[in-house]
């Protein structure tokens, strides 16, 4: 994140402001990831009508960033016009799709809204592994495709890849591919529960040795003299875990709102109550809001707590928002070598890591204006 | 005579109100820009269709006590930069077609 990007977020933190949504607007899909945490049959999805008017709240409320989200974006009828609608109303706009459904004209029409980035999934290089993943033949063809009509019309496009047991070896590939596409590439070896609690999906995490070789990849952000951690102080037992919440938040396709999508914690429905009413007033978002480290029993004792990427959704779904996500103490492990206190009160081995974030972000010049501050790659 | 200058919100821009800040980003480089208080000004009265030097006097004179012409010459080069990074369009004629209501004070 940029540092202005940070004072921004910071200022919105300041003044209570949802800065950041993501909302799915479905959660069918026309591919059947093996991975894939969501329900994609449709159990009564929000309306062109009910989108729209939340859309409205959300910039009233203030928000600025706006991913829209799947399931697939592209199998709604009305997603160009929803995207109109958010463009009218000066969002930043962001996607995540398969691309599979996109063609030269609808790659046109992203340019002509002004779409800031489109975030594609890539999970190999090799049809018959991409294509394994997605269980679609011809998927990775046409998403590459995809790619390549986006990227004429001049938008940015972002690779996003998912470390699993079955394309684990392809991960460098996949970053080259999208060197020769022209485009950033993200890798992210988070393979989470399902939403309604099915861990079965976990399975599929590459094992810890791959996490450790990562964490010393120097191409993909990674250090091979991790230092080792240092022990919380005052500063950090007052800080929090992370934006869920603070500055943004999650919408569902049937509208329910969550501090993030992964953390399933109802806050409310925005088809009974206006947004800005559950982003203020909802008693669980006040809770997740009223947490730091100093309140979590184990993290706050752990030698990982000043560096540890804990995510209170993941803790959440293990049963308590407050306790440890067990999946970031196992990679705090990978990284270090040394056991959190979660695992040595468990006295568990660590089994494969799994959550962690890296990010190929190439280094833009900024521009600074005398009467205006700029920040680039601001994502 | 000074030829008039029409200025007005990009149709391809991201813009909300933080506070006192007004914050622009431009599709084309995702580059984030956060707007002095008469930079604002500038930008929520860029309609296409009233000219720069009467936001200036009407605006932008009024609010921050600068005289007409320093204001107007500060204000051709701050919409001449943001005109530069996509986020503002300049004409010697009025501008139609701009998508954008002015973005709301949060």
């Amino acid at each position: 994140m940029s540092l202005l990007l940070q004072e921004v977020s910071d200022r919105a933190q300041q003044l209570g402001v949802p800065f950041n949504v993501h909302l799915d607007l479905t959660y069918r899909c026309n591919e059947k990831c093996v991975h894939c945490y969501l329900d994609h049959e449709d159990h009564g999805e929000m309306t062109t009508i009910e989108i729209k008017r939340l859309l409205k709240e959300m910039a009233d409320a203030g928000v600025f960033m706006l991913t829209l989200s799947g399931g697939e974006i592209f199998l709604r009828r009305d997603f160009f016009e929803i995207l109109d609608y958010g463009r009218e109303l000066t969002f930043c706009l962001k996607l995540k799709t398969n691309a599979v459904l996109i063609r030269e004209a609808q790659a046109s029409r992203l340019r002509d809204i002004g779409v800031a980035s489109i975030q594609v999934s890539i999970y190999s290089h090799r049809p018959e592994i991409h294509d394994a993943i997605t269980r679609i033949p011809g998927s990775l063809e046409r998403s590459i495709n995809a790619i390549r009509f986006l990227k004429s019309q001049g938008l940015k496009v972002i690779i996003a890849n998912v470390l699993m047991t079955g394309n684990m070896r392809d991960i460098h590939a996949v970053r080259k591919l999208a060197e020769q596409l022209g485009v950033e590439c993200t890798l992210d070896p988070t393979v989470t529960p399902m939403m309604d609690g099915d861990r079965s999906t976990l399975n599929l995490n590459a094992g810890e040795s791959a996490l450790r070789d990562l964490f010393r990849d120097e191409a993909f952000g990674g250090n091979a003299d991790c230092a080792p951690p240092l022990p919380p102080d005052e500063s950090v037992m007052e800080s929090l875990p992370c934006s869920a919440g603070h500055t943004s938040c999650y919408i569902s396709p049937y509208g329910e709102f969550y501090p993030c999508v992964q953390f399933p914690l109802s806050c409310g429905n925005v088809r009974r109550q206006p947004f800005l009413d559950i982003w203020r007033n909802s008693e669980r978002l006040k809770e997740v809001r009223s947490i730091r480290l100093r309140d979590l029993s184990s993290c706050s004792q752990c030698v990982h707590g000043s560096s540890c990427t804990r995510c209170p959704g993941l803790a959440y779904m293990e049963g308590n928002m407050r306790g440890p996500s067990t999946q970031d103490c196992e990679k705090s492990f990978a990284r270090t070598g040394i056991p959190s206190a979660n695992l040595l009160a468990r006295k568990v081995t660590p089994p494969a890591p799994r959550l962690i974030q890296i990010q190929l972000v190439p280094v833009i010049a900024g521009s600074r204006l005398a009467t205006v501050s700029a920040a680039a790659g601001a994502d | 005579m000074t030829k008039q200058l029409y200025v007005a919100r990009s149709p391809r821009i991201a813009a909300r109100m933080l506070g006192e800040e007004m914050l622009v980003m431009s599709a084309q480089g995702s580059t984030l820009f956060t707007l002095n208080p008469t930079a604002t000004v500038l930008w929520q009265n860029a309609d296409g269709a009233t000219p720069l030097d009467q936001i200036v006097e009407s605006k932008i004179c009024r609010a921050f006590e600068v005289t007409p012409d320093v204001a107007l010459h500060d204000a051709e080069a701050l919409a001449e930069d943001l005109a530069k990074h996509g986020i503002l369009l300049i004409s010697e004629q009025p501008i139609s077609n701009t998508n954008s209501p002015e973005p709301e004070r949060r």
